[in-house]
């Protein structure tokens, strides 16, 4: 018998076709009630349904919007059935993430059922100073990326005296390939509500913003259906104090997910860092002290306070503790957040939850554009904030994206300073000017005109964009170039030394050609050749040729590839 | 003249001024001269003021989108995983680049940081939804039905 059915209608999910899936099967599941939850972090197997029976829960994944497929789901056929994979079940911890896909995300009644705003009437019974203490106690660092103790933070909000005090939720997610936050807010809202309001009290705290980016709709509708029903119920009273939550979106800018310049956004202003002291703590949002915090330190909060400091502290590594989510994406079989003890190694992260092969990864990056890239010989480094600031990268904010062996590493370097160098606000010439430069060389060396002095001349310029910012943007954009250039100074070498690029990534360093033994003359590359580079005889002129790989994909026998420059035919230089 | 009435329901202060900027470019689809304007008069602002903040900001669009908004995702995942050749196969369909609408004002192409669906890549959205696990073949089908049906 099934007694519930729930649907996965996360972003992830409605992207897989969960929409489509979800009008289908309410159709056909008749009397059994189908309800919407969020992602529990397999996003590889979207779209996901979890049939809860009397004897326990069935799961089916990638499942098919049509109605012979959710007939037979509904039949609880043994084709389809999708069980968490032992090897990576083991390694996981799922704490912060205990409810996400689990309930009704935006169901109040659901998240208080499972033990939700405990932790907030237990907070409420202490003083705020010895909250302050227990999350101190916990050893709690900020999820954003600067590992900053959260206690110490709050602490000095707590100190300042004033009339209006504000405290921030960081749900900017600015690193291009990161979604930790995204799924939390999107999955268990109230939980983090919950924690901002526990840190009002332990700051005294009178208004509290969330800064979400615009690009991530479904979280800012779950996060203010839940202000409202809080509203509603009172529950935003902390002691005899209203406390105002109000939502702002961001408006597509990586840098305002710094501090100042995220508060300059919320005044309204274009969102330029400016320099520290004051610290927000000080003076920020309006000159109102004012701290900020990501929306995973949120997260972790009700759990610190549910179930104490020590319990917390017991997870993790002597100055890393509790677990952290990482989104996984990128060149691995299963992709999707995983949330792990701290300490753990990036071999087991990638290999045994991510379902990657040996042997296929040539590197992770860490950090997003802030970070660096760690080569797969160094996967048994355990993933703590110490750890990996040690091998040039950092811990970032969670996103991980790994990197399989076709890739090309400076490629990948030139896409991260393409980002940065845009998202720089200008303010200061380091970073305006610099950044270009970098991007403007890898640009000249991924096209094969790179100079011999060129990656000299990054590596020093990189180290005087790090010291002539401002901000952490330009602290931080060299390092992705840094860190390819100190593991894969080979890949450098062989593009500005031989012109040639190992991975065949680099369009201009490669050409197309077809291979004619297994040619069955279906004219498809020449139809959808876009410059008519494939002739009537099935050769591919590579000086026409603007390796678009669109003959590549509709090849059925996949006779065609990219092959190294100059093994290909090109009408201009001749055949070779 | 256009109505800009609506903007009253975004307060007066300052500190709504983006506020107020994005509901003019939910309702307009993009912020035109006569929306920098009154958007200037509405929060008491000079014209330059407030094209600084809306030049700031990548999601503010000044030129008028098409019927079919396609953002093509190029954050770090999404990159890794051929979004450039997506890039350059929806141009080769629609005869636009990034940044452009048509001739008919039918398609639109702009690029996005991400979209938080990177377990997906390469993914891209059309008028805010999402298409994941993009192929030439999938993405070409999802274009020109979009055509076939208006
Ligand atoms: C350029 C730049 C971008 C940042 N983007 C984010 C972001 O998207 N999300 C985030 O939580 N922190 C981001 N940070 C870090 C924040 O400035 C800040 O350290 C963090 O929100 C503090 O919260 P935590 O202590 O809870 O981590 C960014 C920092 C810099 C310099
Ligand atoms: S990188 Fe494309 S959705 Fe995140």
């Amino acid at each position: 018998m099934i007694k519930t059915i729930k649907i996965g209608t996360a972003s992830c999910g409605l992207a897989a076709g969960a929409g489509e899936l979800l009008e289908i099967l309410r159709k056909e599941a008749g009397d059994i009630p189908v309800l919407e939850v969020g992602c529990i972090g397999h996003c590889y197997a979207e779209p996901l349904l979890e049939l809860v029976t009397d004897s326990g829960s069935v799961f089916y994944s990638n499942v098919k919007a049509d109605e012979k497929s959710i007939r037979s789901v509904l039949s609880l056929a043994p084709e389809g059935r999708f069980s968490i994979p032992e090897k990576r079940s083991s390694k996981e911890m799922l704490k912060v993430t205990r409810l996400a896909g689990k309930i009704d995300p935006v169901s109040y009644d659901a998240y208080k059922a499972e033990g939700g705003f405990s932790a907030l009437e237990k907070a409420l019974a202490m003083s705020s100073d010895a909250l302050v203490d227990e999350i101190k106690k916990s050893g709690l660092r900020g999820r954003g990326g600067g590992g900053f103790p959260t206690g110490n933070k709050w602490q000095f909000l707590a100190a300042k005296k004033a009339d209006q005090k504000i405290l921030i939720c960081n749900a900017d997610e600015g690193d291009p390939g990161a979604f930790m936050d995204r799924s939390l807010m999107e999955s268990v809202p109230y939980q983090v509500l919950e924690g901002m309001l526990i840190g009002a009290h332990a700051t005294g705290a009178t208004k509290l913003f969330i800064y979400c980016r615009a690009e991530y709709p479904l979280a800012i509708r779950n996060l203010k259906l839940a202000i409202k029903e809080l509203e509603k119920r009172g529950i935003t009273t902390i002691g005899n104090r209203k406390v105002e939550v109000i939502i702002k979106e961001g408006a597509g800018a990586f840098v305002c997910g710094e501090e100042t310049s995220m508060i300059a956004s919320l005044e309204g202003r274009r969102g330029t860092p400016r320099f520290r002291p004051p610290f927000p703590t000080d003076s920020g949002y309006m000159g109102y002290p004012t701290a900020i915090n990501n929306v995973e330190t949120f997260g972790n909060i009700p759990l610190i306070v549910r179930e104490g400091a020590a319990a917390f502290a017991s997870v993790g590594t002597e100055k890393s503790k509790g677990t952290k989510i990482f989104a996984l994406a990128g060149d691995i079989k299963c992709p999707g957040l995983a949330e792990v003890p701290m300490g753990i190694t990036l071999a087991e992260i990638v290999y045994d939850i991510g379902g990657a092969e040996p042997g296929t990864v040539k590197a992770v990056q860490t950090g997003g554009p802030s970070g660096g890239c760690i080569p797969a010989d160094k996967f048994n480094t355990p993933v703590d904030y110490d750890s990996l600031n040690a091998l040039g990268a950092i811990m970032g904010s969670g996103g991980l994206i790994v990197i399989g062996q076709n890739r090309c590493m400076v490629e990948a370097a030139r896409y991260f300073l393409d980002f940065t160098h845009r998202e720089s606000c200008g303010k200061c010439t380091f970073c305006r000017v610099g950044t270009k430069r970098m991007f403007e060389t890898l640009e000249r060396i991924t096209k094969g005109d790179g100079l011999e002095t060129d990656v000299p001349f990054l590596e020093d310029l990189g180290k005087k964009i790090k010291k002539g910012s401002l901000c952490g943007l330009g602290q931080t954009a060299p390092n992705p170039v840094l860190a390819t250039i100190r593991y894969f100074k080979n890949e450098y070498d062989a593009h500005v030394k031989e012109k040639k690029c190992p991975a065949l990534e680099c369009g201009p360093l490669v050409d197309v050609a077809i291979d004619k033994s297994n040619c069955i003359k279906c004219k498809l590359c020449i139809k959808n050749c876009p410059v008519g580079a494939v002739s009537d005889s099935f050769v591919i002129d590579n000086s026409k040729c603007t390796r678009c790989n669109s003959c590549i994909e509709v090849c059925p026998k996949k006779t065609i590839s990219r092959v190294e420059k100059g093994s290909g035919y090109s009408a201009v230089s001749g055949q070779l | 003249m256009q109505d800009f009435s609506y903007l009253s329901a975004a307060g007066k202060e300052r500190g709504a001024l983006i506020k107020g900027l994005q509901m003019v470019q939910e309702k307009e689809g993009y912020i035109s001269d006569a929306a920098i304007s009154a958007v200037a008069s509405h929060f008491a602002l000079s014209e330059a003021e407030v094209e600084g903040v809306v030049s700031f900001y990548a999601q503010f669009k000044r030129n008028k989108p098409g019927k079919h908004q396609i953002a093509v995702c190029d954050g770090t995942a999404c990159h890794i995983k051929g979004s450039t050749l997506i890039q350059e196969w929806i141009s080769a369909e629609t005869g636009i680049k990034a940044g452009e609408t048509d001739a008919d004002g039918f398609f639109s192409l702009s690029t996005v940081a991400c979209l938080g669906c990177c377990s997906l890549a390469p993914v891209m959205s059309i008028n805010g939804k999402v298409y994941g696990k993009l192929d030439r073949k999938a993405l070409i089908s999802i274009l020109k039905n979009l055509r076939k049906n208006g």
